[in-house]
């Protein structure tokens, strides 16, 4: 009366669930490693988390085995398993491309208006921002070294990657306006936000108006 | 806020190490709240459902997950199994039980287990499956666990019954990835298909949208705006390797894997507004697939891989089209409403879920593509972006409703599940693929 199979946790993952890779023992020793590291690499402002946490988790040693038709009785063949699990698939080098992110802390223009608003469903330019857009551009004349990233976004009725596409087009809207009056593209990048920063936080046709915008981000 | 930080740079492999250990450390610490275990709503009468019991497993004690629950919660999530309560025996793995009052308490097929404590610390659970109707016994299997892992055996049990008394295999044991937003914290999770058991994946104080699982199941495409624009990037949930896949002039988003995982589709805005593009795998030899001078976004491939359904708003309203994998040739196929997004295909290639704005109301639609028949899921209003479990029989998506929450649903609208998730708004689940 004895399991058909009573195969070690770690034989059985090789064949069952290769898929998940076994977390390695030796990481944990490295521990002190990691908080010198932590100090070092203080205030990131994204940062890579639990990914190993998580291989831990998924690591699951979830390898099954056939019972016998038989009741089993004999409990002492389950437990050859040491459950020692030592995988390297975990430790190829991390590694990350870098994007260029615009300082936030960057002066603004002084005096400057930099804020658009947008009708419900609509992308065209009111002919209230124009002044707003006129003066910019004589900004960006004079100032040939600045960039400025135009940020649409919209309320947030409706989907997230739809939305992204209608800020899209406010912003491009704006990049349009921006292009008669003189700007090259090089000043200017038209980028979206979608429905993820609103201006207001409300159910209310006064806030979803206010978050209809383009602001006009100098970097 | 504060932009310090710097993204240019090579992790070194002592480096790595460095936050793998760390990021060990961090896991030992529980943090995923443990929430009522049962959510199941049912409206209306339900089509036919297998009825099946299980005996509560023998020495359940020794550890503090409910094995015979969370079996009987994922078959009920499924919408295709009623639980018909155990009658008072004490039963194990190794009965052999009189199968004839439970035929005529009504059910169909019986489970039996055991857990037990093994001397390496793990445990072993123990089950066996009855026919109660024909007396047979349908199979018994041992998972040797570490308490860390008990859900998952008992997800594997699930599914194990699920595929003998349905034919089809379960998903139980497959995760989820979602996002949660709590403050202006941001975190891409990776959790149990219940909702159970979250892990964080990756965490940004911009917003992280459009987690896309690859067909291996071992990574996840995503948007971020932490350099203040949306930018791709991939993330290998095993290795922690993070990737960035595009971050072209403009808005980069809406990722989506080939389901031979060779290529990705992405909206990009490189001409202006947003368009289709291909891509490869590392996000280089952008090729336009649309030519519209409005929005073409939310690129998905086909089941087969042949088609791309996508949203336009060529026609002056956000609707769903289909065209060629390498572009061309695109049809509209939504047409009720002026507002259709999220295409969903189930990877059966039976079905397609959306979203439809209807007199306000953003609802979970399916349609079936044999027919064009489609109906609404849901009687909620602000649904959102809905994804197929692997076997095509349930649609997780996300509501606004009742605080932002993951649902799911079975394809015929009857069977609603909330699942249990970590604090802070949920949002944006995409359902991972079988395991292996």
């Amino acid at each position: 009366m004895n399991l058909t199979a009573p195969a070690p946790c770690r034989r059985h993952m090789t064949h069952d669930l290769s898929f998940f890779p076994s977390f390695p023992s030796t990481a944990m020793t490295t521990r002190s490693i990691a908080t010198s590291l932590a100090t070092r690499l203080s205030r990131p402002l994204v940062q890579r988390t639990a990914a190993v946490a998580l291989l831990m988790a998924l690591a699951a040693c979830g390898s099954s085995v056939k019972l016998d038709e038989a009741p089993v009785e004999d409990r002492s063949a389950a437990t050859a398993s040491t459950g020692t699990d030592q995988g390297g698939t975990a430790m190829d080098q991390g590694s990350m491309d870098g994007v260029n992110v615009p300082g936030i802390d960057t002066p603004q223009p002084a005096g400057l208006e930099r804020l658009v608003y947008f009708d419900f469903d609509s992308f065209d330019v009111r002919s209230d921002a124009t002044p707003i857009l006129e003066a910019n551009a004589r900004y960006l004349r004079a100032n040939p070294n600045r960039k400025v990233n135009l940020e649409g976004h919209t309320d947030e009725r409706g989907g997230r990657e739809y939305n992204l596409a209608l800020g899209q087009k406010r912003a491009e809207s704006v990049r349009r306006a921006l292009s008669l009056m003189g700007i090259p593209d090089s000043q200017m990048e038209p980028v979206s936000f979608g429905e993820e920063k609103p201006a207001a936080v409300g159910f209310d046709e006064g806030s979803y108006a206010q978050n209809r915008r383009v602001e006009l981000v100098y970097r | 806020m504060h932009d310090n930080h710097r993204l240019a740079f090579r992790f070194s492999r002592r480096t790595w190490l460095g936050q793998a250990a760390a990021s060990a450390a961090v896991a030992a610490v529980p943090f995923t709240p443990a929430w009522a275990q049962f959510r199941v709503e049912v409206a209306g009468a339900g089509a036919t459902q297998i009825p099946f019991s299980i005996a509560p497993f023998r020495d359940n004690g020794l550890v503090t997950q409910d094995m015979a629950a969370i079996i009987r919660a994922d078959l009920e999530r499924s919408g295709q199994f009623r639980f018909v309560p155990p009658l008072g025996y004490h039963l194990d793995e190794s009965s052999r039980p009189d199968l004839a009052p439970w035929r005529s308490k009504g059910t169909d097929s019986l489970l039996t287990g055991s857990v037990s404590r093994l001397a390496d610390g793990r445990f072993d659970v123990r089950f066996r499956l009855w026919d109660a109707v024909r007396g047979q016994d349908l199979g018994a299997m041992s998972y040797p666990v570490t308490t860390r892992d008990l859900r998952q055996a008992a997800h594997r049990i699930a599914d194990f019954m699920y595929e003998k008394l349905t034919g089809d295999k379960g998903v139980f044991s497959t995760r989820i990835a979602y996002v949660s937003k709590q403050g202006n914290t941001h975190r891409l999770w990776v959790a149990d298909a219940d909702g159970e058991v979250a892990q964080e994946v990756f965490r940004s104080n911009q917003p992280l949208i459009s987690p896309s699982w690859s067909p291996a199941g071992n990574e996840l495409m995503y948007v971020s705006f932490e350099s203040r624009k949306p930018v791709i990037y991939s993330h290998d949930i095993f290795t922690a390797r993070r990737r960035l896949l595009a971050n072209f002039r403009g808005s980069n988003s809406a990722p989506s894997w080939s389901p031979d995982g060779r290529r990705m589709v992405a909206a990009l805005s490189i001409s202006g507004n947003a368009q289709v593009y291909a891509l490869n795998l590392d996000g280089t030899a952008p090729r336009r697939l649309t030519q519209s001078g409005g929005i073409d976004t939310e690129p998905v491939f086909s089941a087969d891989g042949r088609s791309i359904y996508f949203v336009s708003d060529r026609g002056g309203s956000p609707q769903i089209y289909r065209m060629d994998a390498n572009g061309g040739g695109a049809q509209r196929i939504t047409f009720n409403g002026n507002y259709n997004i999220s295409p969903a295909p189930s990877p059966d290639g039976k079905w397609l879920a959306f979203i439809s704005r209807l007199g306000g109301a953003f609802r979970l639609h399916v349609m079936d593509l044999a027919s064009g028949n489609t109906t609404a899921l849901t009687e909620t209003s602000a649904d959102e972006s809905p994804s197929f479990a692997p076997n095509s029989r349930l649609i997780i998506y996300a509501t606004r409703d009742r605080g932002e929450a993951l649902m799911t649903t079975t394809l015929d609208g009857r069977v609603k599940t909330r699942l249990a998730s970590v604090q802070g708004e949920i949002r944006e689940p995409d359902w991972g693929p079988f395991l292996k």
